[in-house]
Order: structure tokens, then sequence, then C-alpha cells
């Protein structure tokens, strides 16, 4: 690229949040006039260089040039003054002020100390009308929709001129109309020679906007190629850190697929050696949950699954595909808004968690610290709580009992703590998600459903939580799991059911159940 | 930071307030002449220490609810008002109505429990923040009180109820005997069930614990309705002793009391831990540092100003910025 | 069709019930709807409103203040003790008390900031403090006997209107309160200032993120409260014609349930100094008619003011889960 496109360039930046590198030395160069989309998992570290970019976080060591000149935001504010202006995934708006007011605020012209309300609703009117938009400026944000919400905030990132705007997820709530219109608004900021960092997981949408895609993975960059030229599977396969295996040509992603129709579940069933040898038929007597057609709206479109007593069954999908949401149905924290779900042969809606552990089913969510561990409660507390819960106030375990059943787990699973009285939150990650698959343990469920069960935690506790896994299916337990580590979702499960864009698309087993298939799925047209 | 922690947690948190007490009663023993003096009359021990118990007993009866309820994260500045409308229903119980002692009880601890349940329903389930929902009884729970006493104070004889906190058994007044008692029975109950577990849970991370299976709601509604029962009964110790009903000054300022003992008691706002050894020592403290001041001619009046300082200090000690800087200063000297 | 934005249905609400209950109070009392009621009505509320009208800002940005009550009685003796007892010109004295309000306020602000203590815990501490200091200046109520606020004060600044026989007299509280309102209307609405205190009792962290200058409204919040409470203080003062260290114990309470009735939500980020003196005039208005009705007494008062604030936080409630 040369200098005179060259809008920003990152060089080397790092950034370290304890022990582990959110970024690690990486290099990303974005040019003017041009849509350059940065891609990743969870924990690749697309938000970390975002909030470094915005002044959010101090970075460890590393430089930008905009426009050639060094710039160094100490806050949000400091970097709009350079040119950069952010749009958060959340959208960070007032919403209970006017979109005028949204536009402006903090910087409103003043006439005489007093905010001209005038200039503010001109500014306003002109800021959406440059997005082609005609829409009332006085209307109260909080009650546009999320797509209005969005191209507001956009307005406010452009209203004071900026030279480099960063989307981050900008389509996880716009429905396909919606998405359609921001993009035309993208290409149009394009051709007036903004440069624009686009964050997403949605493939199609990268494909359809983006000149330049970057993949990040574990704060690491991976790799930056021009769109056109960086085939879907590979794209997957760089997401999730796989290879493609084959290099040759004739692998080419869509042809192979092409055979593959829409939500046809591929049933394909394995003979799986070493587990119960029966499973894969549609109607299986000894099922233990089906999931059909199921609904809630916002988060899941249509999603299929079932699981048998002793198997381990994988839910696959890029973030945002649905995976977290589908798991919330089943654990009873969403109500099923259409389809049905039957445990056991009986219908099955929970109505809330406490209701699902009554019938067997135990969920460890995919965030640990805010839905998973009681972070001052002792490691042994944390391990008796959902067996408490059961019981109730009065049967209260004894202390001695607690001892007992948190010692034998804590053994059995390996736990490293300097005694079972020390808060859970003074443990590493992996030995906390030790502890909350105890927890579940502890009160023998039916059915657990791990949800990225080995995010964040060290190589050697991922083997033992695969290994776990592998026992508890011998003892009968279903298991559904959810993971982006596709290697370890083929180990442990004997099917694999395919999620994209909140529907249940496929679903793999025996023969084709290999990451490569899975990476397929993941990246067909929907 | 080699060393193992020496000292069990709990043991830590109520060191500060034990050495202020301690402080106190040293301060008290060299510059307050006559502060321990003890009299018998009439079969009955007089004297400060034992006034000191007869006051702080009706904060800390109030003090265990409201530990409870700041365990889960929450608070209820309504208690105030909920010991007036006890006292008067207790007056009204025993001037109005020919019936039995037990049943007056029954009947201003029912009033507490209702007014605790109502708070509880605000905040458990239409999920008021704990500051607003008990606000609603905090502003209307004295004209409820006067509503029931018709504006009037109320003086009763009634043998009974006012020997209830004007005797003393074993030379400890009674009401300090009901502190000890009430603590000692929720500190029974919520040890050995699991109540207290649930309690620290709740306060903690309230959302994990509802995905663990924890029914938060109970548990909330239940701390607020206890603290409502328990701000009763500290209405009825407090209309014994006057043997009156004041709707408008029983009770006056003691959610303020209630919840400083709490605090100084090493119950942190946020919720979580609890200490209710911790609030006794509270309860005492203030009641001390209160007679304290008046022994040596500061007002009742003025009272409150050295009060909020010390309140402001301990809180200090306790907030989580000042908190780091200390751990911060350990860890560095240690390593 | 007109489609009325959510976040003001609740002070219209307000505005209704107001007009429904003076309607309602002209309706079952002869004399009630007259001019001599409404003066009343203004004179004998007119230190609520500016009370509440600080307690408006700190509700705004999310916060609470329980030192008002406290801070107004201080403010109160503190006048009449610099006055009579110090010999200060009651104007120098008058200003001096509206800056230790405003100092005042920002200590606690500051308190709160820097320790990261809750809001509700240190302006608590901060009631006992000023309550202790009222007490400390002097013990006992002052009459103010200066000619200064007796004649000029009270009486020549006062707005005599040509209604009635003899006409109606408007005393110079009624002009501060009004005045009080109508700065705090302008500053809420048309200074970044203000704004920023709506953006940051409405959505802290998208303030943050959107470049506001978070802090310097949390603190100056909290500095508007204590001079809005000094400055109700002195009208209290004037109106009483003494300072009174023991007055207004729980007025906190009072101007919040003003705030709330007036449709300011008590979250933050929704509502109006104006609403919030419409919701006076409601408290007052309740007051006035339970004093005509006669056989109902002053307590129910306390109750009809707790229902409607569980009312208004019960209708916010709903707003808010609409907006979800």
């Amino acid at each position: 690229m040369s200098d005179s496109q060259s809008l920003l360039r990152i060089r080397s930046l790092s950034k370290r949040y304890g022990r582990l590198a959110a970024l690690d030395a990486v290099d990303l160069d974005v040019a003017r006039g041009s849509i350059h989309a940065l891609m990743g998992e969870n924990g690749a570290g697309k938000s970390t260089l975002i909030k470094c970019l915005t002044g959010a976080v101090r970075r460890d060591s590393g430089e930008f040039l905009l426009d050639g000149r060094v710039c160094n935001p100490a806050s949000p504010r400091d970097a709009e003054g350079f040119g950069v202006s952010t749009v958060f995934q959340e959208i960070n708006l007032i919403p209970h002020m006017s979109i005028a007011e949204n536009i402006t605020l903090g910087r409103e012209s003043l006439r005489a100390g007093m905010i001209d309300r005038k200039a503010a609703r001109r500014r306003a009117t002109d800021a959406v009308a440059r997005l082609g938009l005609s829409i009332d400026v006085s209307h109260e944000v909080g009650s546009c929709s999320i797509a209005v919400q969005q191209l507001v905030a956009i307005a406010r990132a452009l209203d004071v001129r900026a030279k480099l705007l960063i989307l981050d997820e900008p389509t996880s709530s716009l429905d396909r109309a919606e998405t359609s219109q921001l993009f035309d608004i993208l290409l149009r900021l394009r051709a007036d020679g903004l440069g624009i960092i686009y964050v997403t997981h949605f493939l199609d949408q990268v494909y359809a906007v983006s000149d330049q895609i970057t993949v990040l993975r574990d704060g690491k960059h991976v790799t930056t190629r021009a769109a056109s030229d960086f085939p879907r599977l590979e794209l997957v396969a760089a997401m999730l850190g796989r290879t493609t295996g084959s290099t040759s040509p004739s692998k080419q992603p869509d042809a192979s697929l092409a055979a593959v129709p829409g939500r046809a579940a591929a049933s394909v069933t394995r003979p799986s050696p070493d587990t119960t040898p029966s499973i894969g038929a549609e109607q299986h007597q000894g099922e233990l949950l089906r999931v059909r057609g199921v609904s809630h709206s916002g988060s899941i479109e249509h999603a299929d699954l079932s699981v048998a007593p002793g198997e381990a069954v994988g839910l696959a999908g890029l973030l945002g595909s649905g995976r977290t949401e589908v798991a919330k149905i089943m654990f009873g924290v969403d109500r099923v808004e259409t389809g049905s779900m039957s445990l056991c042969g009986t219908l099955y809606f929970p109505r809330s968690p406490r209701d699902a552990i009554a019938r067997g089913v135990a969920l460890t969510p995919e965030s640990r610290k805010t839905e998973g561990v009681v972070p001052n409660l002792s490691v042994r507390d944390n391990i008796v709580l959902a067996l408490q819960a059961r019981r109730g106030v009065w049967r209260s375990l004894s202390l001695r009992r607690r001892q007992e059943i948190a010692a034998g787990l804590i053994a059995s699973l390996g736990i490293k703590a300097t005694s079972a009285d020390v808060p859970i939150a003074s443990l590493s990650g992996g030995n906390q998600q030790k502890a909350l698959l105890a927890r579940w343990i502890a009160t023998g469920p039916r059915l657990l459903i791990l949800d990225e069960p080995t995010r964040g935690i060290d190589v050697g506790a991922k083997q033992e939580i695969e290994r776990l896994i592998a026992s508890l299916i011998k003892q009968g337990m279903g298991v559904v799991l959810i993971s982006s580590e596709l290697p370890e979702v083929v180990r442990s499960c004997s099917r694999v059911f395919i999620l994209r864009d909140r529907r249940t698309v496929s679903e793999l087993a025996g023969e084709s159940l290999t990451e490569e298939r899975v990476m397929e799925a993941i990246a067909t047209h929907g | 930071m080699g060393s193992e922690k020496r000292f069990h947690p709990a043991i830590m948190t109520l060191a500060w307030p034990v050495a202020a007490l301690a402080l106190l009663v040293v301060f008290n023993l060299a510059f307050t002449p006559g502060f321990f003096g003890i009299e018998l009359r009439d079969g009955r021990f007089f004297g400060t220490p034992i006034d000191v118990l007869n006051h702080a007993a009706k904060v800390a009866i109030v003090a265990i609810g409201m530990t409870l309820v700041i365990a889960t994260g929450g608070v209820d500045l309504s208690v105030g008002a909920v010991v007036a409308i006890s006292g008067a229903v207790a007056a009204m119980f025993v001037t109005r109505s020919q019936a039995s002692f037990p049943l007056v009880i029954l009947a201003a601890l029912a009033a507490g429990g209702v007014a605790g349940l109502c708070n509880g329903f605000l905040v458990a389930r239409l999920r008021l923040q704990p500051i607003v929902a008990t606000l609603v009884l905090m502003v209307a729970g004295r004209g409820v009180a006067q509503l029931i006493t018709d504006g009037l104070i109320i003086t009763f004889e009634h043998r009974a109820l006012s020997s209830l906190a004007n005797t003393a058994f074993a030379f400890i007044p009674i009401p300090a005997w009901i502190a000890l008692a009430l603590a000692t029975a929720v500190g029974l109950f919520t040890r050995r069930t699991a109540a207290g577990m649930f309690v620290e849970a709740v306060g903690d991370n309230d959302r994990a614990c509802r995905y663990a299976g924890v029914n938060d709601r109970a548990i909330k509604l239940g701390v607020y309705a206890f603290c409502g029962v328990c701000a009763g009964l500290a209405g009825l110790v407090e209309c014994s002793y006057i043997k009156a009903a004041d709707a408008n000054n029983a009770g006056l300022f003691l959610e303020l009391d209630a919840i400083l003992a709490v605090v100084i008691g090493g119950t942190s706002l946020s919720g979580g831990r609890f200490s209710l050894t911790g609030s006794l020592v509270g309860a005492i403290l203030i009641q001390t540092l209160t007679k304290t001041m008046y022994m040596h001619d500061v007002s009742a009046d003025v009272a409150p100003l050295p009060k909020a300082i010390a309140v402001l200090a301990v809180c200090t000690l306790q907030s989580p910025v000042v908190k780091d800087r200390i751990a911060g200063m350990f860890s560095r000297g240690s390593a | 069709m007109t489609r009325v934005a959510r976040r003001h249905v609740p002070i219209l609400t307000t505005f209704t019930l107001l007009i429904a209950t003076f309607l309602a109070g002209s309706a079952a009392y002869t004399n009630f709807a007259s001019v001599g009621v409404v003066r009343n009505l203004l004179v004998d509320n007119a230190f609520l409103a500016v009370a509440a009208v600080g307690a408006t800002f700190v509700i705004l940005s999310g916060a609470i203040d329980l030192s008002v009550g406290s801070v107004m009685a201080c403010t109160s003796i503190g006048v009449a003790a610099l006055i009579e007892h110090h010999a200060v010109h009651p104007l120098a004295a008058i200003t001096i008390a509206l800056a230790a309000g405003g100092l005042f306020g920002l200590v606690q602000g500051l308190i709160i900031e820097l320790l990261r203590l809750p809001p509700f815990l240190v302006t608590l501490a901060g009631m006992f403090f000023a309550r202790g200091a009222a007490f400390l200046i002097h013990p006992q109520s002052i009459g103010i006997k200066h000619p200064f606020v007796a004649d000029v004060l009270n009486d020549q600044l006062s707005l005599v209107l040509p209604l009635g026989d003899r006409g109606i007299s408007v005393p110079i509280t009624v002009d501060v309160a009004i005045f009080a309102i109508a700065v705090a209307a302008v500053v809420l609405r048309s200074t970044r200032f203000g704004r920023s205190v709506y953006a940051v009792g409405d959505d802290e962290n998208s303030a943050l993120l959107m470049g506001l200058n978070i802090r310097a409204a949390r603190l100056g919040v909290f500095a508007i409260s204590g001079f809005y409470s000094a400055l109700a203080g002195v009208v209290f003062t004037l109106y009483q014609q003494s300072g009174d260290p023991a007055a207004c114990k729980g007025f906190e309470l009072d101007a919040i349930a003003a705030v709330v009735i007036g449709g300011t939500l008590l979250r933050g980020g929704v509502g109006s100094v104006l609403g919030t003196g419409l919701g006076v005039l409601l408290l007052g208005l309740i007051q006035t008619i339970i004093t005509f009705q006669g056989n109902l007494s002053s307590w129910w008062t306390r109750i009809v003011i707790g229902l409607l604030v569980l009312a208004f936080v019960a209708l916010q409630g709903q707003i808010a889960k609409q907006d979800r």
C-alpha cells in the first residue's frame, strides 16, 4: 500500500491483562476510502484493539500513525480529536434524549454560554442527511428502532469530521433490510474517502462490504488479505486456528457444499464404538432431550437438537450464531416461544433455571464471571451451592458432609486450590471452571450443558476437562458441548449440530464428522 | 506474599470495631468519672453501663435484621417508621382490648412482618432499588402509626408490657437478653441451615445464584420480612421502655443507627459476607460513644456531629479505594 | 395522531392530578378557589420548592442526597445567630450561609467520588453532621428582630398584587423560589453541564464513552444541592422570622417525594425542575385539602404522599419495562 493511500498504521501493538496477552505485536494498515473487516472469535483481541485505538484502554507498547502523524489518544474524546470515531456494539447513546441532542451532546454550539438548540437541530439534520436518512431529529432515541439508533451513533461519530470510523459488530441486532441500508451508507462513506474498520462475525456481510480482511486469533495477527482473494473456508479456518487440511484447489468450499441443502439434517449414523451403540435414529426410544424448531425472538429463530443418555452432542457455529441462546432456552433462562422441547419423552418447558435443575438439567454458562462463580464464597460452598439449593434451606448439609463432598470432587477433578476455604475468585480460570463442573457433578444431573467450558484456560486444564466429559458420558450422562474449539468438539462428540444465523442448518455424525466438514457447514451460504 | 493468612477473615473484620470499643472504654476509665458506677435500687441495677446496654439493645435488634438485608446487597430505610407502627399497634391492643399479652406481642411482630413483606415484594418482585422501595414506607409509615394512635401519644398501664423493658434478669436488662437471644437464634439459624450461605451468595452474585438453582427472590423476600419483624420487636421494646407509643418520635433515626452498626461491624454495603457479632459490637460501640459524649457535656442534640465523623472514618477505612491502598502497601512491604 | 413521549407521561400525570385536585377542592369546599388559598399555597411551600429543586439535580444524576433537611436547619440557625449574636448584616449572613452550603455539598460529592462510597451513606453522615453542627451553633431557636429582615426583606420587597379588597402581598420568599426554579431550569436545559447531568443519570457508561465530563457532573450536583438546601434554609428563616436548629427534621423525604411526584425518575436521567415545581404544588394542595376537611388528621398527608410516591415509582417501573 502506498503511503498516500494509507490512513492508519498500527505497528506492533501489544496489551497484556495480567498474565494474559490480549494483543501480541499486532500490525494493521487501513487505507483511505476502504472498508477493512476485522475478524476473530471471542478472545481474539478485536475489542482490545478497538479500545486501544479509542483511548479507552492504555496500550503497553506499539504505535499508531494516523495520516502519518503519531496518534496517542488518552480517552474516547481525545481520539475523536485525532479523527477516530467509534460506534460500539452496545450503541452508546443516551436513551431518553432526542436524536439531535445525542448527535451533538458534549460539543453543542453555544450562544452566550447557552446551548443553541436551533443550531443543534440543524447540525443533526445535516448529519443524518449525509447518511441519506430523513428522520425527525427531535425523536427520543430510546423509542427508535435499534437500526435507527445505530445510524444515529454513526451520525454522531461523523459529526466530528472523522477520518477513521470504527464499527464494532454493528449488524448484530439488525434485520436484512436494515443491514443492507447500513451497507449502502458504508459504501457511500467509503466513496467519500473515509477509512472504516468493521468488526463482525457474519461471514456473508464481510464479503458484501469489505475490501480487506484481517483475522486475529488469541491476540495475534493471523493474516490480512483482500476479500476478493480469501475463500470462505480459508477464512473460517484462519479464525478457528485450523488449516484447511488440503490446500488443493479441488477442495473448493462452495463446490463441495453445493449439494448440502439448507437446513436438512444429514443424519448419517455412525455406530460409535465408545458410547452406547444405538444413537442417531430419528425417534430414538432412549432419547434424553429433544428440541424441535424452538425460537425466541431476538435470540434464536429455529433450533433443532437431540441428545441421548451417555452421548455427547456438539453445538458448533460462529460467535453470534445462536449457540449460547439455545443453551439458555434449554436451561430455562429464556422461554420457548415457538417449537417444543421434550425431556425423557415428556414435554419440557422450563420456566426458570430452578425448574430445569429439578428436571435434571444443568448448565455451566459461557460467562463464568457474571453467571457462574459466586466470587467471595469459598471453593467448597461454590461446589455444594447447587446441591444445597436443591435440598432447600432446611435440609442443610453439615459442614463435615460439605467438606467430604468438596474434598472428593477437588481431588477427583484435580482442582488446584490452597484450601477449600479460600474464595473461589482466588483460583485460576481453569480451576474455577472445574469447580463449576464439580458443582453440577455433585447434583448428578441427567443432562449437562457446557457452554464454552474451555475458554480462557490453559492447555492442561482443557485436556482434563475433555477427559472429564468422556467419563461423565460413560456414567450415562447426556452432554451438550458448545465450543469454538473444533478439534475438541469433534473428539468429544458423536454428533454435531451446526448453527448459522440463529438456525440449526445441519447435523453431522459418523464418517462426515470431521473438522473439515464442520467448517464447511459453518461457512456455507445461507 | 509468602505468609499464609494467620487469622480467619471474620476475626479480622471484628478487630476494628472491637479495638475502637476498647479504646473508648479505656478513655472512659481514665477521663469519665462515674462511667462504670452501678448502684442497686429497688432490686434493679442503675448506672451508665446498664443504660448503654438498654439503648444498644434496641439498635442491636434492628441491626440484626438489617445485617441480613445488607448482606443480600440491599438496605431497609423504613425500620424507624416500622418501629413506630409496631409500638402503636401494641399500645392500642393493651389500651383498647382485653387481648392476652402473647397476643399483643404477636400483633406487634405481625405488623412489622407485614411491613417487611411489603418492602420485600417491591424489591424481589417489582425489582425496585432497595433504597427507593423502602423509602415509600419510610415516608408513609409514620402516617400509618399516627393513624393507629389517632395522632396521640398513647400511654398505658400494663404490667406485663411495661416490665418487658424495665426489668432485669441476672442484673442485665431484659432488652439486652432479647437482643442476645435473637442474635444467637439468627446466628444458629443462618449457620446451621443453609440460609446464611444463600444470603451471602445472593448478595455476592445473584445471577450466578439463580443459575445454580437458588431461589434468590424468596431469599430477598425473606430477609426484608424478617427485618420488619425485628423492627416490630424493637418497637415493642421501645414502647415498653417509655410505657407509651409516640408515633412521631418512636424509632426516630433508628434506621441510621442500625445501618451504621452493621457497617461498623464489618458487613459490606455491597453485600456478601455478614457478621452478626460485628453488628452487636457496632450497636454497643455507637451507644457507648453517644453516652460518653453525654457525660462530657456534649448535648444530645450536638451528638450527631462527632457520630458523623466517626461514621465517615469507619467507612473510609472500609472503602474499596482505601482498602486497595492499604493492601498495596502491605504487598509492597512483603515483596 | 400525536403520540406523547413516554418520558412525559409522569409529568403530565402530575399536571392532571394537580388540576383535578384543585377542581375537587373547589367543588367540595367554599372559599377554596380563592386568591388567598393560592397565595398561601405558594408562601407555605416556597422553601420546599427550593429544597426540591436542589434534590432534582442530584436525583437526575442518579444519586440521592439525604442531608437536605439538616443543612436547612444549620443554615437557618447559622443566619439567625450571625445576625442576632454577631451583628452581621443580614445580606452578608445570607451570603456566608449560601457559600457554606455549596461547600458542604461539594465536600460530600468529593467524598463520594474519591472514596467511591455510596451517596446515601455519605449524605446520611452529612445529615448527622449538619444537624449536630446546627445545635453546636446555638441549641435553641433564635428570633430575628433585625430591622432589615423585618422591614426590607419581609415587607418592602413584598409584591402587592391588586387583587381582592386590600390587595394580595406576595413575600420575597415566593419570588426567590420562582427565580430558583427558573435558574435551575435554564441550567439543566441549556448548559453543557445540565445536559451532562441528564446523560450521567440516564446511562453513565455511554456518557463516559461519548466523552462527557462525568466527574464534573457528579460533583456539581452535590454542590448545587448543598447550595439550594442552604437557600431553602434562608427562605425558611425569612418565612419563620427565626432560626431553629431542630427545624426540618426529615425534610429531605418531602423534597425527594416532591421530585418523584413531579415526574423525575429515581434512577435518574428523566425529569425536570418544572415537574418538581408541580410536585411541590400537588403536595401543598393535598395538605390544604386535608386542612379544609377539618376532620381528617394531618397524618393522612404522610400516608397520601407515601401512596403517591409508590404510585409514581410503579408508573416509572412500567415505563422502564416498556423501554426494554
